[in-house]
């Protein structure tokens, strides 16, 4: 073997919409690799490809829904959480996932998010956190660390943001992890973690961005910011939640706590049926 | 459908419990919603009736979010609603649009009140009737039926259902306050007699190559597919080809957008639904709907036994407009009235379509409009 | 999470396994994470350029059977551009 065989398919190919490779999304972008990650879940999750479905918002990881092989919904800004609740309430036997953005899920669809989470709805969320609005070209978001630069912070971004896990869990998910796109072996399993929890899972993915996030916050590229989780991220033990740990700071040479934090058993949303216990 | 879903039998009911029953006897399995006045009871009676008919009550925690699920519910099958007021349905209108969009049929109540903003929240309105047409962003066309009893809120919530189903798009029924809480004779026919449209499935099985956007019938509706059937397809709000892939074409968009409207045009003869009240030989029409209409028959009634030659026209759907209607009227009829609890909305329309102005009885809402302005306003025009 | 506890292994027989490297060229973005993040090396930059002018990863020369089949390359690919197979192992063991 002196060259790699050209191929012409992906072992995932049958997964993805392989007639539309490649995709939108920049050189060194995170969320393919999130994306194969999901899909390598649904191949390994035992559940028929037809009872998947994927549901996503507006933005880049918004387009994770047109480039799966699946009853895929690509909605509107913000609402991705609650079209998937009537998907999954109308047909519970579909397992839905959500897979959207820290923009479209968090600063939009925050109200939705944390209303899922405190109903502990059966959908399972997938949500790439990579500090900022990509699609529209890299304003700050509501992760974006205070300070960072941003095109709509020029001065650096002067509002505190949300820590994802910590207000997940506030707010009543079942199940809480956050991995980066380096930890692919664990993001698949915790995926798939996710696809076997009743009630509502939340899985923040931190993804490289180098045209939004990483050349205005001097990380040159997805590899430099790949080799910053490789050097600072440090496993969480289950269940330790100290808020001012789970902060990230890319800027900063500070731990990443990543991990499962929260895996409880509060029951799943289940509309009342009458004549049902 | 089991006896229970459809409570055969004379009812004494509110518009909006009617509405509730008419949605159930349409055999829809779905609510999401959040309370607003004056359509709060359409939710209430659904959040007692749909558990007992295995069907899935949700409140939700904004109305962004009761249009997102139902338009979720309805891409995974189901017949699904939602029931909202002014505020409410302004909130809704970005997904109607992707409900448009995505050709999903579902159904929205519009209980409308004393607008704009918070106005008179129990009290009545007609005045989000241009909302209902042009609320979305960008260019769609709209279906909006206007019950002016509760006996028309059981039965156009079933016909809102039909008219989704067959036709692929969101419905709204733009109810009224006063239609909503008064409470009138509803006669709830037998299960069996209520009719039923169902959707256009895709004829192809899963698994086969199949565009999901393709149009092989004239009457511009694409066979649907739900969530869970195998044909994994893709929805997107983006402009898309036949095969549902985004398509950032202004060729495509031009087709795929022209296509949306017309589907709704080429179809408006089974959509469009008006009633005439001694109109045979009226000079003077009076043009109206809801609970106006009720003011303009009794005013008619009364303008002929003063020896008047007037006549109402009733519209039942105030979109798609009936266009044809209008100007067929306008030749013969001496002058227009409009009345409605408005500042002149579907007024418009009908000088658009008549070609000449009509005289308006106008008021911005909180109270019905009696039959005397309208009796004035028809002495006047025939003086 | 479990610890992973160490254990001695038998060299005898436990066989490093060997992989295939593929590619679909006109995927690759040349974001070099697989050339990066490929414990053993085997990839490089090549001076071939796709479609798009990326730069796609080729094997180093000496490398040529240095792949483990780790499949981490494939892991972190973003385009679904690149994958390893496992070569089968021969009769004479690894």
């Amino acid at each position: 073997m002196t060259e790699p065989i050209l191929a012409e398919h992906h072992p995932l190919d049958d997964l993805i919409r392989a007639d539309r490779m490649p995709h939108i999304w920049c050189p060194g972008c995170g969320i393919g690799i999130a994306m194969r990650c999901y899909a390598q879940g649904i191949l390994d999750s035992g559940l028929p490809v037809k009872d998947h479905v994927v549901v996503s918002g507006i933005g880049c990881s918004g387009r994770v829904a047109g480039y799966m092989n699946l009853d895929s919904y690509h909605t509107t800004h913000g609402r991705a959480i609650p079209f998937a609740m009537g998907i999954k309430l109308a047909k519970p036997e579909l397992m839905v996932t959500v897979f959207s953005g820290d923009g479209d899920l968090v600063a939009i669809g925050g109200n939705h998010l944390i209303h899922a989470a405190r109903r502990n709805i059966d959908v399972k969320v997938i949500c790439i956190n990579n500090f900022n609005f990509g699609m529209t070209g890299g304003q700050f978001g509501p992760t974006t660390p205070r300070g960072a630069i941003a095109t709509t912070a020029p001065y650096g971004n002067f509002e505190l943001p949300f820590n994802l896990p910590y207000l997940l869990a506030a707010a009543g998910a079942n199940y809480i992890a956050r991995w980066t796109t380096l930890h692919a072996r664990q993001l698949k399993k915790s995926i798939l973690e996710a696809f076997s929890k009743p009630g509502f899972t939340f899985i923040e993915v931190l993804a490289p961005c180098p045209i939004g996030f990483g050349k205005s916050n001097n990380i040159n590229d997805g590899l430099e910011e790949m080799e910053l989780y490789r050097d600072r991220c440090v496993m969480a033990r289950q269940g330790e939640m100290n808020p001012e740990e789970l902060e990230i700071d890319l800027r900063e040479d500070k731990p990443i706590l990543i991990g499962k934090f929260i895996d409880r058993d509060r029951p799943p949303f289940h509309p009342f049926m009458k004549g049902q216990s | 459908m089991a006896a229970e879903q459809v409570r055969t039998g004379l009812h004494f009911m509110s518009g909006d419990e009617a509405c509730a029953e008419g949605a159930l006897a349409a055999g829809c399995r779905f609510f999401g919603g959040y309370p607003i006045t004056p359509s709060t009871e359409i939710a209430e009676h659904l959040a007692r009736r749909l558990p007992e008919v295995n069907g899935v009550f949700v409140q939700m925690e904004d109305e962004l979010a009761s249009m997102a699920i139902i338009l979720g519910a309805s891409a995974a099958g189901a017949r699904a609603m939602t029931a909202t007021s002014g505020p409410g349905f302004s909130l809704m209108m970005e997904n109607i649009g992707l409900g448009m969009m995505l050709e999903l049929p579902c159904v929205v109540i519009d209980v409308q009140r004393g607008s704009p903003s918070t106005g008179l929240p129990t009290m009545p309105g007609q005045s989000d009737v241009m909302q209902a047409r042009w609320g979305s962003h960008g260019d769609y066309e709209s279906i909006a039926y206007a019950p002016w009893s509760p006996q028309e809120m059981f039965d156009l919530t079933i016909h809102c259902f039909n008219v989704a189903d067959r036709y692929r798009l969101p419905v709204f029924l733009l109810a009224d306050e006063v239609v909503g809480h008064m409470v009138e004779r509803v006669a709830v026919p037998a299960c069996d007699s209520i009719e039923h449209w169902e959707r256009k499935h895709a004829a192809t099985p899963p698994g086969e190559h199949f565009e999901p956007f393709k149009i092989t019938d004239p009457d511009l509706v694409p066979p649907i597919v739900h969530a869970g059937e195998g044909y994994c397809i893709h929805y997107t709000g983006l402009t898309h080809d036949e095969r549902g892939y985004p398509d950032m074409t202004a060729a495509t968009h031009n087709e795929l957008v022209t296509r949306l409207v017309e589907k709704v045009r080429v179809n408006r003869e089974n959509i469009i639904r008006t009633e005439g009240y001694s109109l045979e030989d009226a000079e003077i029409v009076v043009i109206a709907y809801g609970c106006t209409a009720r003011s303009a028959r009794q005013a008619v009634r009364e303008a002929r036994q003063a020896g008047i030659r007037a006549g109402l026209l009733r519209l039942i759907s105030l979109w798609p407009f009936p266009e044809e209607e209008i100007a067929r009227l306008a030749t013969r009829a001496r002058s227009l009235i409009v009345a409605e609890m408005n500042l002149g909305q579907i007024s418009r329309e009908v000088e658009r379509c008549a070609r000449r102005p009509a005289r308006g009885v106008f008021h911005a809402g909180g109270m019905m409009i009696p039959p005397d302005p309208i009796l004035q306003a028809i002495r006047e025009a025939s003086a | 999470m479990r610890v992973f506890d160490r254990q001695p292994l038998n060299i005898d027989k436990v066989h490093i396994p060997r992989g295939q490297v593929f590619l679909i060229p006109d995927r690759c973005k040349g974001c070099e994470l697989c050339i990066h993040f490929c414990p053993e090396g085997v990839l490089e930059t090549s001076s071939g350029m796709n479609v798009k002018g990326y730069h796609y990863p080729t094997i180093v020369s000496g490398k040529e059977n240095s792949c483990i089949h780790c499949e981490f390359c494939a892991l972190i690919c973003s385009e679904f551009a690149i994958f390893t197979l496992a070569i089968p192992e021969t009769t004479n063991g690894g």
